[in-house]
């Protein structure tokens, strides 16, 4: 099996897009790459108490030319329909998001899994028009620069979904 | 406190301060204190504490308030600890307090006259917490409120106004708005 993808290549690809804040709840599947962005002065680390409240966040500093990205698990961002139906659907204003598939099968595609919470989530990004990708393995981590730009020029909410806990 | 009148006492001491707002109390400060810096693009009830948060993360060097409502803040207590531990100095947080849910008929709010929002405030964290139900005491804090180092708390006792404001949705939401407010709000001061 392929390895499995990388935080630093994460954290790179972050840096290299302007990300200058990263907002967060804590999850499992991203827990590798967020213990290295609260270790590097170059983010500024917001910590929440409830996903919706990123969304919000991120979606705010975006007024003020701040680039941000949300890492939540994908029970935040069910969590957090009502905030992605405004910002997504109705405003269309840039955001981020690093969305932890925990519980995900390896090498499985998450509309084909087994648990309800994952094999929805691609679904309803595409209902709300939010661009996405999956990185499960090293290498995939290359796709993030472009997703982030495409976040920003259109503007649009893009979510990176991680389908293998980052190392 | 008949809320209209709080507003407009608030827009006396305006000077350049983003504002935040959402349904009701947003259709009445847009009259009251109409400005590019008034910042209405939420329309998610309980999310408007964060936005004011983002904002007062981008811009550092303006002052934010939010006009957050009672059933508003319930529905995202968990915001208070958030803004509290990221202590924000630029924010500052009026809560509309009427005790009802104003929009759908009057519901009162849960916990309605027995809870304490300026309580919940204080025990989260933020350093200067106020409750008002008096306008002359309010106005005569404002000053102090305007420009202490935050972030800051004022739970506002208010009852609605008879008088009425229009509920333009365009007009709180339009991208000419938004755009106007980037603008506005980038523009050195």
């Amino acid at each position: 099996m392929a390895e499995p993808p990388k935080g630093q290549a994460i954290l790179d690809q972050l840096k290299q897009a302007g990300i200058e804040f990263v907002v967060s709840l804590p999850d499992k599947m991203t827990a590798g790459l967020v213990d290295l962005i609260v270790r590097d002065p170059s983010f500024r680390f917001v910590p929440v108490c409830k996903e919706d409240e990123g969304v919000s966040i991120c979606s705010a500093l975006s007024f003020g030319d701040k680039r941000a990205v949300l890492v939540t698990q994908h029970t935040g961002v069910l969590d957090s329909v009502n905030s992605l139906r405004t910002v997504a659907a109705e405003f269309k204003h840039p955001l981020v998001m690093i969305v932890g598939l925990l519980t995900k099968e390896p090498g499985v595609k998450p509309t084909e899994s087994k648990r309800v919470g994952i094999r929805i989530i691609e679904p309803l990004l595409d209902l709300l028009d939010i661009s996405h990708v999956i990185v499960e393995k090293e290498g995939d981590e290359a796709q993030i620069g472009n997703l982030i730009e495409e976040a920003y020029s259109t503007p649009k909410p893009v979510a990176i979904l991680i389908g293998r806990a980052v190392v | 406190m008949v809320r209209p009148e709080c507003l407009k006492v608030l827009a006396a001491h305006r000077t350049n301060e983003i504002v935040v707002s959402i349904f009701k109390p947003a259709f009445e400060w847009r009259v009251i204190s109409p400005s590019d810096l008034n910042y209405t693009f939420i329309n998610a009830m309980g999310q408007i504490a964060s936005h004011g948060l983002g904002l007062a993360l981008a811009f550092p060097e303006r002052r934010i308030i939010v006009l957050d409502g009672d059933g508003s803040l319930l529905m995202n207590l968990g915001c208070l600890v958030t803004i509290a531990h990221v202590a924000p100095r630029n924010l500052i947080h009026f809560v509309c307090d009427n005790g009802v849910y104003e929009t759908t008929g009057g519901q009162p709010t849960p916990g309605s006259g027995q809870i304490s929002l300026a309580g919940f405030a204080r025990a989260a964290g933020y350093p200067l917490v106020h409750e008002f139900d008096d306008l002359v005491e309010f106005e005569r804090a404002l000053p102090e409120l305007l420009t202490a180092e935050g972030p800051v708390f004022a739970d506002l006792k208010v009852v609605q106004g008879t008088e009425p404001y229009p509920e333009e949705w365009e007009a709180v939401f339009s991208k000419e708005r938004q755009r106007a407010f980037k603008r506005a709000a980038l523009s050195s001061l």
